[in-house]
């Protein structure tokens, strides 16, 4: 009888629980290439999206657990990303022992737009832009989350009083964000012709940013149905072989 | 139903009916299980190969000009020394005159050095035998009999084409993978 | 020559071995022929199930430390090279976290099995008590290894968990200075807690080897709650139990692999994915699920020192719950209050989990507080009054012949001595 309360009492819980998360924002739904137990990564989206980090996002978030081999992974050819990094100067030691600069390599990380966090904080009033390299990691919605920021920018609602230099955005926790809206549409001109809206510059930066916290994602998802219909088959064989061993006792 | 207690402990043999294909079961079972560690166990092993940005760091690019002749710089390539030696013309006489039937590993200058770079000598710098860092490379190092590089740690004795003329090291300086990008500029790797 | 063992095994390497160091000896007669009740249910697996998740994890972080840097400028940089770099790293990372996960979840249904069919009763008591130890164990080490990756949950949960000493009087500030090795968390407190991490482990191997050969001793518990009375109550373990357990061991590793290669982040925080910042606390600390019931008991008393010492209370309790139970009878299946009891204590300890993750706010607190104290009721009334008033509903007379007599006349005392053989 009281087990039965208990457990009624914590079914309502459960049902009530989700409704109590999601307070803040709806998130957005969309229909990503790598979504599903065989999602791939669009390597036509992604290469527009790193388009958008290179002309737009690169300017104040860095991408610094990236290398520009990374590039390799959404389609470009080892050709092309050699000329990318090589079009980026990256700090050395000269042979004289001064600080020198040096065209960069494959095999360099991202160059970081500010050398350390308080240049950033500097040139940027005070606030600090995350690192992108596993942005859609590290936020509660993933990717989701991260599109619905892009595309989220409007007018505060009336009577919402914004704080100096912010910026309403319906996504954003607090509803106020320091980052002016950083896309607009026509912001880029693709080279494929694909018409740059807003929503779909959003849908591409995220593809590629989701390539870069998860550059394995595709190999992971791969050998994983591998080892799951293994897996699935060892256990048939495996009962297979414990009702033949049992029978002798049941 | 309840039946008998295998108090003799499993090897019993019960009914005999299905034992034959119990048995080929068993072995697949067995096999697919074999299988199933391997395939656990090779992402361990493979784990400790290099990494994927051990291997990008897999090329330098080294600047001759400022290496005079009768001398030689020291680079490091993957973490290892590579010797660039800039050989006089005396030297690199001396190196193709060799007859090969007095070498230990016989093989031509021709074959160490890239057509019309005669007078670089690139190797790496570490000894056959056991792994040490070969001396010669500097001015006042001892360079051996054959006038190239001498390893401290067993006194192999190498010659101006980086070959092995005395013991105990069996064979010559490896040659890494280089190429010319100018006249005065090698990428190794 | 006295000592030199009688090894009768044909092979002559294994025979000259054994009649020396009588591993073979000891294997076949701790794991072959070990005599093990014939009615064990799927919940008799998870033991096994657990030893293999210990040896997993053992295995998959020693090759992650391999590639990790405890340094606090390196650390999340070094796990992320290993994500990213390192040959099937990701595999060997998302293996070990979620493994974390699967560890727990069977060694709780381990647990709960061993409330619910009294394996922790007379003459079992040591066996429980060294699986307590266990968890203890399980649960440090998986806190520390949660420091690891030096993000932010790791650095504030770091900083909560061991700020719980400062709780107590006088010297407790000394304490979580020595704990963290400065002032804050910070590079000192994670080289030692990467060392603790390393070793703790191979200590748990120990007390778990410790608990095996008190299980051997005893011998199981079964799902009758009965003792073994004759040898047709037993099965050799091999073959019945190993093919039984490996049953077991495959949906378990489906589970596992489905996580790792379909929801790596399912169990993970995505606050563990930003940096460590001393300087910025996130909105919500959160541990894992694991700890969940436990951080929700230390939130449910509104006493600083009480919440610590009831939290720490509801795991050391379990130590002395071989003699809060008053009952002859072993097996929640003859006790049909204790049976329901059982199941509020599983929908409270839920119930706790959900607590644990939420603010503790409005009627989450209420909910806290009601579930910690029936938690503590439980065990510490419940369990001694029940015992004695419950009245038991009969036992069979074996676990070969698992009849009830219904209340007519005595039963039948060697009755089934004689093994009814098949045609």
């Amino acid at each position: 009888m009281r087990a039965a309360t208990t457990l009624a009492l914590l079914g309502t819980l459960l049902a009530a629980a989700p409704a109590l998360a999601q307070e803040e924002g709806k998130l957005p739904h969309v229909n990503w290439s790598f979504s599903g137990p065989f999602g791939t990564y669009d390597r036509a989206a992604a290469q527009r999206g790193f388009q958008i980090y290179k002309e737009v996002c690169s300017n104040c978030h860095s991408l610094k657990e990236a290398y520009y081999r990374d590039l390799e992974g959404i389609g470009l050819s080892a050709a092309q990303v050699k000329a990318i990094a090589a079009s980026v100067t990256v700090p050395t030691i000269g042979d004289d022992g001064q600080p020198a600069e040096r065209p960069a390599l494959p095999s360099d990380h991202f160059k970081s737009p500010f050398p350390n966090e308080k240049a950033a904080r500097a040139a940027l009033n005070g606030a600090l832009p995350p690192d992108l390299s596993v942005i859609t990691l590290a936020r509660e919605g993933g990717a989701d989350y991260v599109y619905g920021v892009l595309t989220g920018y409007g007018e505060p609602p009336a009577g919402m009083k914004m704080g100096e230099g912010m910026n309403y955005n319906k996504m954003f926790p607090g509803h106020q964000i320091a980052m002016p809206q950083p896309l607009q549409p026509d912001q880029v001109t693709y080279a494929d012709g694909t018409k740059a809206t807003l929503d779909q510059e959003a849908h591409d930066v995220v593809t590629f940013l989701e390539y870069v916290a998860n550059p394995h994602m595709e190999e992971r998802k791969r050998i994983g149905v591998k080892v799951i219909l293994f897996l699935a088959m060892l256990t048939g064989i495996t009962y297979a072989v414990k009702r033949k061993v049992w029978s002798d006792v049941h | 139903m309840s039946a008998t207690a295998p108090a003799d402990h499993g090897s019993g043999h019960p009914h005999g009916v299905d034992e034959g294909k119990r048995d080929f079961l068993k072995l697949v079972t067995g096999a697919a299980a074999a299988i199933g560690v391997g395939a656990i166990a090779w992402p361990l092993i493979d784990s400790m190969n290099p990494s994927a940005d051990v291997l990008a760091l897999s090329s330098v690019e080294v600047d001759l000009t400022p290496i005079p002749a009768g001398q030689g710089i020291t680079v490091a390539w993957r973490g290892k020394p590579v010797f660039v030696r800039h050989r006089t013309e005396k030297e690199i006489k001396e190196a193709e005159d060799v007859k090969l039937s007095a070498l230990i590993e016989p093989q031509a200058d021709a074959d160490r050095v890239k057509p019309g770079h005669a007078q670089w000598i690139v190797v790496i710098g570490i000894c056959t035998h056991l792994g040490c860092i070969p001396l010669g490379n500097k001015p006042t190092d001892p360079r051996g009999d054959w006038g190239g590089w001498f390893c401290p740690c067993h006194g192999s004795q190498y010659d101006t084409s980086g070959r092995v003329r005395h013991g105990p090291a069996p064979l010559n300086l490896y040659l890494p993978p280089y190429a010319f990008e100018s006249d005065t500029k090698i990428k190794i790797g | 020559m006295a000592g030199l063992n009688k090894s009768d095994f044909k092979n002559p390497v294994v025979n000259w071995i054994d009649t020396r160091l009588p591993l073979f000896t000891l294997m076949n007669k701790e794991y072959a022929v070990f005599p093990t009740p014939r009615n064990f249910n799927y919940l008799w697996n998870f033991g096994a199930l657990a030893s293999v998740a210990l040896v997993l994890m053992i295995v998959t972080g020693i090759f992650l430390a391999m590639n990790y840097t405890p340094d606090g400028s390196m650390a999340f940089d070094s796990v992320e090279r290993i994500m990213r770099d390192v040959n099937y790293g990701w595999l060997l990372r998302y293996a070990h976290a979620n493994g974390a996960s699967m560890f727990f979840l069977v060694v709780y249904v381990h647990i709960f099995r061993g409330l619910y069919y009294g394996s922790y009763k007379t003459p079992r008591e040591l066996l429980w008590m060294l699986g307590v130890v266990i968890l203890l164990l399980m649960m440090a080490t998986a806190f520390m290894g949660y420091v690891l990756p030096w993000g932010q949950m790791s650095f504030w949960g770091a900083t909560v968990i061991t700020n719980l000493f400062s709780a107590f009087p006088v010297v407790g500030n000394a304490i979580v200075t020595w704990l963290w090795g400065g002032f804050a968390v910070g590079d000192p407190t994670l080289h030692r807690f990467f060392s603790l991490h390393y070793l703790l482990p191979f200590v748990i191997f120990a007390v778990v080897f410790l608990h095996v050969i008190a299980l051997h001793i005893t011998g199981s518990n079964n799902p009758l709650g009965i003792d073994v009375k004759s040898p047709q109550d037993t099965l050799p373990f091999h073959p019945y139990y190993t093919i039984k357990d490996s049953v077991g061991l495959c949906v378990f590793f489906l589970v596992w692999s489905f996580f790792i290669f379909f929801e790596p982040n399912f169990f993970a925080n995505p606050d563990n994915y930003i940096p460590a910042n001393p300087l910025q606390t996130p909105s919500e600390i959160v541990p894992e699920w694991y700890l969940l019931p436990f951080y929700a008991i230390l939130r449910s008393v509104p006493n600083k020192l009480g919440g610590v010492l009831m939290m720490f209370g509801s795991i050391l309790v379990l130590f002395v719950i071989p003699w809060l139970d008053t009952s002859p009878v072993r097996s929640a299946k003859f006790r049909p209050i204790w049976r329901a009891l059982f199941w509020v204590l599983v929908a409270s300890t839920i119930a706790l989990g959900f607590v644990g993750a939420h603010r503790p706010e409005g009627w989450w607190v209420v909910l806290g507080r009601v579930a910690t104290t029936y938690y503590f009721l439980h065990f510490l009334v419940l369990m001694p009054i029940v015992g004695k008033l419950e009245r038991p509903l009969p036992l069979p007379e074996s676990i070969s012949r698992p009849v009830i007599s219904r209340g007519g006349g005595p039963l039948p005392g060697g009755a089934p001595a004689k093994p009814m053989e098949k045609p």
